[in-house]
């Protein structure tokens, strides 16, 4: 499916296991993400290796696996944070090897943090805006000399920052430090943050941790909100598997580094090396 | 709402207010003589310490990197300002105004320039080893000051590294540095230099920049997955620091007759720290009254002669003990934060940390 990308490197072919499944919608467009072969050591322990995967640029995917088993490792090396060892990753078509992680976000792949990492002091509104800062066209110095194109981007900042929180129902916290914020409104916040660095593809780090039953639900449905809204692709970590079960149209599972399994949820939730990773095999039935 | 905007209005330009309330309570002061002589040499190194203090905030709290080499970029400001003034003054016979108008520039620029070149290699640090080599650039800064001979002849300047030989009237040599300076900053310089360093830092803080540099200090990794250039927005910071410091040089450079590299020791850096963080790290009306009064204090204090540092230090240890008492801040609290009291629905707020507060 994606012969329309052009690929500058990797003449020699090796092969691997093509399972990639895209949404039908998506089959005939340039994938957002399409990663290849990835794999990164530390040291001597592989954390993450073979990994492939591709995604749609509308569609939501999951990415599951046991604790420990390299799915942030996998996050860190799509926004750069870690540089593989191994494997290619293509934004857009775009090869990201070497980039940094601000470049990675301006090519359009934006990500929340398993631990929330919110800029606690700053109030919710400049968290979003501290988001939308490529998105503002305003320079050292005319913000110092406050000529009138920093007012000018200052009030667009604002008006499409408080449009964004409103879009995830935070307009109340707009004012109040991040730090101060309930847990559940904390990762809320960390989507706005995300979104409003206008991204092609979301990753979400576990977005429903710490959150009760009604939270999850309205998340989900946010989730789908936003895919629907922007037009954009979600790839999420998740533990909670009713939803991701729910909300994703493919999973991946990983085990050890490795993907053991990929498919629709209904192909996953059958797959019996899931089943075993996730709750040992059964005696005397090797 | 409409309270809380007025408030945060209010707060937004308390810094301005205040500088401007004390200037022109000092004016007064001076033209109707009531202002002993003493009193009215500090004005200027008060001037200039508060803008010392001020940009050193921007490192330190606003960026959050532990800079103590503040005094070097002082001293690149200072020398610049002095030969720059001399040279204007003997070669254009400029007058005073634009001759100190030149040095104050001059001396931000040659700042910056140093400021870029230290910052390539010290901002790919954190923490404590950014301190160990900033602390070790501002020694170099004034070693290096310590070999150099400039001398003015007819029309042209002369450099000269190590050796004192060169021709014409010396300017500056080496460690003893400059003497005879026409001392040609005034007051209203000194205010005038504050209000620009005020405008410039506050204006910086709340913006798209400001905002980046903040992010970067409460937390790197997401400051760059919303594709922030840290090393961009920590070289702004440092860098506008080290103009400011240099500006702030050029002028204290000039309100002396004699000024030696020595001035601008390891000392003189923690003495601006130390400003800055009794006045509150980040917080920088803190900065401005902290300089004002650590600085006067310590000339008031002559009378105690030789108790006079023991003084000091107890005013020092018991500053900080009041302002981390709970009960004390709790006091203040109640006037700035009282919007806060409507809102306490979410969890307690837990940021009790030294100088969260910008304004």
């Amino acid at each position: 499916m994606s012969e329309e990308v052009k690929h500058k490197f990797n003449t020699k072919m090796v092969p691997f296991p093509s399972q990639a499944i895209v949404p039908e919608r998506d089959l005939h467009k340039l994938p957002v993400l399409d990663v290849r072969n990835l794999g990164i050591d530390f040291g001597g322990l592989t954390a993450v290796d073979g990994f492939n995967i591709t995604i749609g640029p509308t569609e939501i995917s999951g990415l599951i696996g046991p604790n420990g088993a390299g799915k942030t490792t996998i996050f860190n090396l799509l926004t750069s944070v870690y540089q593989p060892t191994r494997g290619s990753i293509l934004l857009n078509g775009i090869d990201t090897k070497g980039m940094t992680t601000h470049k990675v976000n301006k090519l359009g792949i934006a990500r929340t943090f398993q631990n929330i990492r919110l800029f606690t002091d700053m109030t919710a509104l400049d968290n979003v805006k501290v988001g939308m800062h490529n998105g503002i066209k305003c320079s050292f110095a005319s913000s110092v000399l406050r000529l009138p194109s920093h007012f000018k981007a200052e009030k667009q900042a604002n008006e499409k920052a408080m449009e964004l929180l409103d879009f995830m129902g935070l307009t109340e916290v707009a004012d109040q430090k991040a730090g101060s914020l309930p847990y559940g409104v904390q990762r809320r916040l960390e989507i706005v943050r995300a979104l409003a660095t206008s991204p092609s593809i979301i990753l979400l780090d576990e977005p429903a941790a710490g959150m009760n039953p009604s939270e999850t639900t309205e998340l989900m449905h946010q989730i789908r909100r936003i895919r629907d809204t922007f037009h954009i692709a979600v790839f999420l970590i998740e533990h909670d598997m009713n939803l991701v079960m729910n909300v994703c149209e493919a999973i991946a599972v990983v085990n050890y580094g490795r993907i053991i399994a990929k498919g629709t949820p209904d192909d996953i939730r059958q797959n019996p090396a899931v089943i075993e990773a996730y709750l040992g095999r059964e005696e005397g039935n090797p | 709402m409409k309270t809380t905007k007025l408030t945060k209005y209010i707060r937004r330009y308390f810094p301005y207010v205040l500088v401007t309330a004390a200037f022109l309570i000092c004016q007064s002061l001076i033209s109707t003589g009531t202002m002993p002589r003493t009193t009215k040499s500090l004005l200027i190194p008060v001037c200039v310490y508060i803008v010392m203090a001020v940009s050193l905030n921007l490192t330190v709290g606003i960026s959050g990197e532990l800079s103590l080499g503040h005094a070097g970029f002082m001293a690149i400001g200072a020398f610049t300002g002095i030969v720059v003034a001399e040279y204007t003054g003997s070669v254009f016979s400029a007058p005073e105004w634009v001759q100190l108008l030149l040095a104050i520039v001059a001396g931000g620029v040659l700042a910056g320039i140093m400021g870029t070149l230290i910052g390539i290699p010290v901002l790919r640090l954190h923490g404590d080893y950014l301190a160990i080599v900033t602390l070790a650039f501002g020694e170099i800064i004034r070693n290096v000051l310590n070999c150099i001979y400039i001398s003015l002849d007819g029309k042209k300047l002369h450099f000269a590294f190590n050796n004192m030989n060169i021709d014409g009237k010396l300017l500056f040599r080496g460690p003893t540095g400059a003497t005879g300076v026409t001392r040609i900053a005034t007051f209203t310089a000194g205010f005038l230099l504050v209000l620009v360093t005020l405008f410039v830092v506050l204006n910086l803080i709340h913006s798209r920049s400001g905002r980046a540099i903040m992010a970067i200090r409460d937390n790197r990794i997401a400051a760059e997955s919303v594709g922030i250039d840290v090393t961009e927005y920590r070289m702004m910071a440092f860098v506008t620091s080290a103009v400011l410091a240099g500006m702030g040089g050029a002028l204290f450079g000039l309100n002396y007759s004699t000024l030696a590299p020595s001035n601008f020791s390891f000392n003189a850096s923690i003495l601006i720290l130390v400003y800055v963080v009794l006045g509150g790290i980040g917080n920088i009306t803190g900065s401005i009254i902290a300089a004002t009064v650590l600085y006067v204090l310590p000339e008031e204090l002559r009378r105690f002669s030789d108790y006079r540092m023991l003084v000091y230090a107890v005013v020092l240890i018991a500053v900080m003990l009041v302002t981390n008492s709970t009960s004390v801040r709790g006091f203040f609290d109640r006037f700035r934060d009282k919007e806060q009291k409507q809102r306490k629905d979410g969890p307690e707020n837990k940021t009790g940390k030294e100088g969260a507060h910008h304004e």
